[in-house]
């Protein structure tokens, strides 16, 4: 499995790659009549096909023998479109792909506004029209080049916040249920027994989690390097060249075709992608990449040390693993809790609820970790880690009573209060 | 000389006594037998043993020391419920567990070829445990336990789940690590086990020691004046002043008679008696089987129990 999974996650980046590039091959003619040519050439070509207009053919002529001529479809658009939404069809033998469609009604839309106008009997209402959209376009890459560096900024740290605070979610996660699942494992073959007569508990319930997170941050980095490796090599030998930069890009050129954008408004978006991939690449600079990442360290290891402390006394007080159930369910909470609370911060990263749950020790490693780009009071983090650091003593000591007597215990289903008892045992 | 003493040990689990002021006495190199039925106290005055719990009063001592937690490597212990990790390899995990107990790598190296070897497991030292057989099993764990040569030992129930070939070497075994030097704490139900190895035993019943001493003694202190005279023919003696017959066969030649002692007169009466009535093949006291005892302690303070 080790070795297995950084191929799976290898297929996650280049399937789509993959895909993309059938797609590309897989380039549609479409064939649009009328009754007139009223709609004549209304609908733009994209990158993945191409819209001819058939003076004179009407839908009858086609509707049997366009795959013959090289056609994906015939697109017939009625005149009657103005006023009848829906006297549009087309037909096809395949289902046709949700983006073409949408690209058909987005352009045609866009049409019926400007008959609409038109109807209204406007002076130079082409002039207008031009003139009203060029302004829009000048608006926006205004709004670009002067806030850009601050809004991208924006974007990175969230999305900075965003990995991160997920990262933890799953490595804590990940780890701590491992935990629990050795400790099951060590309790149900009465190995424990053999164990604690040469090493306290809490030695063995110490070196369970340092063991674990050791064996799983060294199988995390094997995955990352090797999922590395293979998708570079995947994106050098198969991939044609340039497909994961379309594949990044795609989003952009969509936005292109929509807007049915002239050669020199395509022009000024390469500018533009440039201006905002500089921007974003200043913005990573600019991040304060040491608190970061020892935020993230520390964040880690502490948050890991509670979870799966708390882990392992679950597995303690068991017999099996669906016994677990009632005793996951206040570790689960807090953590998925935390999530929820960590994506509200990457909206509003000053609001009190941020502020007090990166406080709460079972939530802020999560929480805090996706504040901390968004330039965290230097008080508050170190309020933070104090208590956490106070809180995992604590939670250390009080599982390790739990362990030590659970582990011991056989066949009995355990209770809150039964849990509640062993704290107070003696020695 | 004691090689381990507990003095007054009491343990309180949230609802029940599991030990209550109870004592034992275990001298040095001999075997000690601690029994008593199931639930009697006997796991957790070995887990005390082990320091695996502490009681919550009395004292315990080894080498007339209080126990440190430095001692566990002075202790082997093979617990009822055997265990070991299932997907790891027989030869690794055994070092693993060696080295738990402070021996060196070479050196548990060393030792556990000697005891691989002498208990015929060295084909498996490359298995995964999960691969062995239940008594297999228990062999790599006898090994584990044994190997840092601990001047205590204490085995719960080690001859479950061997066949009798295996009981047998694992007997001889025991009795060849008393001979090197070991004190050996053994807890049983198999009563048979107990005559043949233990020097003394200790009873323990709802938390409380009800028995105590050396095998020998408590057979002859429990049993009832009864002799078992084998003789060649037909022949049945009548009782007198100093004896009564209790019963009287004869089969396949031989006749089997059982007498039970007035005790006013010696064995020497009796013999005379029966010598004067026929042809003695032998002649035997009764003692009362330790499981016999066992029951008839257990039963008697159950039933005062009751009553109280």
């Amino acid at each position: 499995m080790t070795l297995l999974t950084p191929f799976l996650l290898a297929l996650i980046f280049v399937v789509p790659a993959l895909m993309m590039t059938n797609q590309d091959k897989d380039f549609k003619k479409i064939a649009v009549v009328g009754d007139s040519d009223l709609y004549k050439d209304v609908i733009p070509d994209t990158k993945d096909a191409d819209f001819e207009f058939l003076s004179g053919t009407t839908l009858n002529d086609l509707k049997g023998n366009f795959s013959e001529k090289g056609y994906y479809g015939v697109l017939y658009v009625s005149d009657l479109l103005v006023d009848v939404p829906n006297a549009v069809q087309l037909i096809s033998k395949n289902q046709p792909p949700i983006g073409l469609l949408d690209h058909i009604s987005y352009s045609l839309k866009k049409e019926i506004e400007k008959k609409k106008l038109r109807a209204y009997n406007i002076e130079n209402l082409d002039e207008i029209l031009k003139s009203v959209s060029a302004s829009v376009d000048i608006q926006t890459i205004k709004i670009d080049n002067e806030g850009g560096t601050k809004k991208t900024s924006t974007g990175f740290a969230m999305a900075l916040a965003y990995m991160s605070g997920f990262m933890m979610y799953m490595l804590v996660f990940m780890f701590g249920s491992q935990v629990m699942r050795g400790v099951i494992e060590e309790k149900t073959s009465r190995i424990v027994e053999v164990v604690i007569s040469s090493v306290k508990p809490i030695q063995l319930m110490l070196g369970k989690i340092i063991g674990i997170a050791l064996v799983g941050l060294t199988q995390f980095s094997i995955w990352v390097l090797l999922t590395l490796a293979i998708v570079a090599v995947v994106q050098s030998k198969v991939l044609p060249e340039g497909t994961m930069e379309q594949m990044q890009q795609l989003p952009q050129s969509f936005a292109q075709a929509e807007s049915g954008a002239g050669a020199a408004d395509a022009g000024k978006a390469v500018e533009t992608q440039m201006t905002e991939f500089q921007s974003i690449f200043a913005s990573a600079i600019n991040q304060p990449w040491g608190l970061i990442i020892f935020t993230f360290v520390f964040y880690f290891i502490t948050g890991y040390l509670l979870y799966a402390s708390l882990f392992a006394a679950i597995g303690s007080a068991v017999d099996n693993e669906t016994e677990t159930q009632q005793f996951m369910l206040p570790v689960t909470i807090p953590i998925i809790l935390a999530l929820f609370v960590a994506m509200a911060t990457m909206q509003n990263p000053e609001s009190s609820l941020s502020f007090w749950f990166s406080l709460i020790p079972l939530t802020s490693p999560i929480v805090m970790v996706a504040r901390i780009p968004f330039d965290v009071p230097a008080w508050q983090i170190a309020l933070s880690m104090a208590i956490m650091l106070v809180t995992i003593v604590g939670t250390i000591w009080m599982a390790a009573r739990i362990y030590r007597t659970g582990i011991l215990m056989y066949g009995k289903k355990t209770s809150y209060k039964e849990i509640w008892k062993w704290l107070t045992y003696k020695g | 000389m004691s090689l381990f003493e507990a003095h007054n040990v009491t343990k309180r689990f949230a609802t029940t006594t599991a030990l209550d002021e109870v004592s034992i006495s275990v001298p040095e190199k001999s075997i000690y037998g601690l029994l008593g039925p199931n639930g009697a106290g006997k796991t957790t005055l070995i887990r005390i043993i082990n320091q695996i719990t502490a009681p919550d009063s009395g004292t315990v001592l080894l080498n007339g020391q209080p126990i440190k937690s430095e001692d566990v490597h002075k202790i082997g212990y093979l617990p009822e419920e055997r265990g070991l990790y299932k997907k790891m390899k027989v030869g690794e995990q055994a070092l693993y567990l060696a080295q738990l107990k402070g021996l060196s790598r070479p050196e548990a190296m060393r030792r556990l070829k000697y005891w691989f070897r002498k208990l015929e497991i060295t084909d498996w030292w490359g298995k995964k445990v999960e691969e062995l057989s239940k008594g297999m099993q228990q062999k790599v764990q006898f090994a584990t336990t044994v190997l840092h040569e601990p001047q205590l030992l204490i085995f719960d129930e080690p001859f479950t789940g061997f066949d009798p070939i295996n009981v047998k070497q694992i007997k001889d075994e025991i009795l060849f690590l008393r001979e090197r030097g070991a004190t050996i704490i053994f807890s049983t139900h198999n009563m048979g086990s107990v005559e043949e190895l233990c020097d003394n035993i200790t009873l323990i019943n709802k938390a409380k020691t009800i028995l105590e001493g050396s095998v020998d003694k408590i057979r002859h202190d429990w049993s009832a004046n009864e002799y078992e005279i084998i003789f060649d023919g037909e022949v049945t003696p009548s009782g007198n002043a100093h004896f009564q017959v209790l019963t009287s066969a004869f089969a396949k030649g031989r006749s089997t008679v059982r007498l039970k002692s007035a005790g006013t007169g010696d064995t020497n009466d009796i013999i005379r008696s029966m010598t004067a009535a026929g042809t003695v093949i032998s002649f035997n006291p009764v003692l009362p089987s330790m499981n016999d005892i066992f029951i008839k302690v257990v039963e008697t303070q159950n039933s005062e129990a009751a009553k109280n």
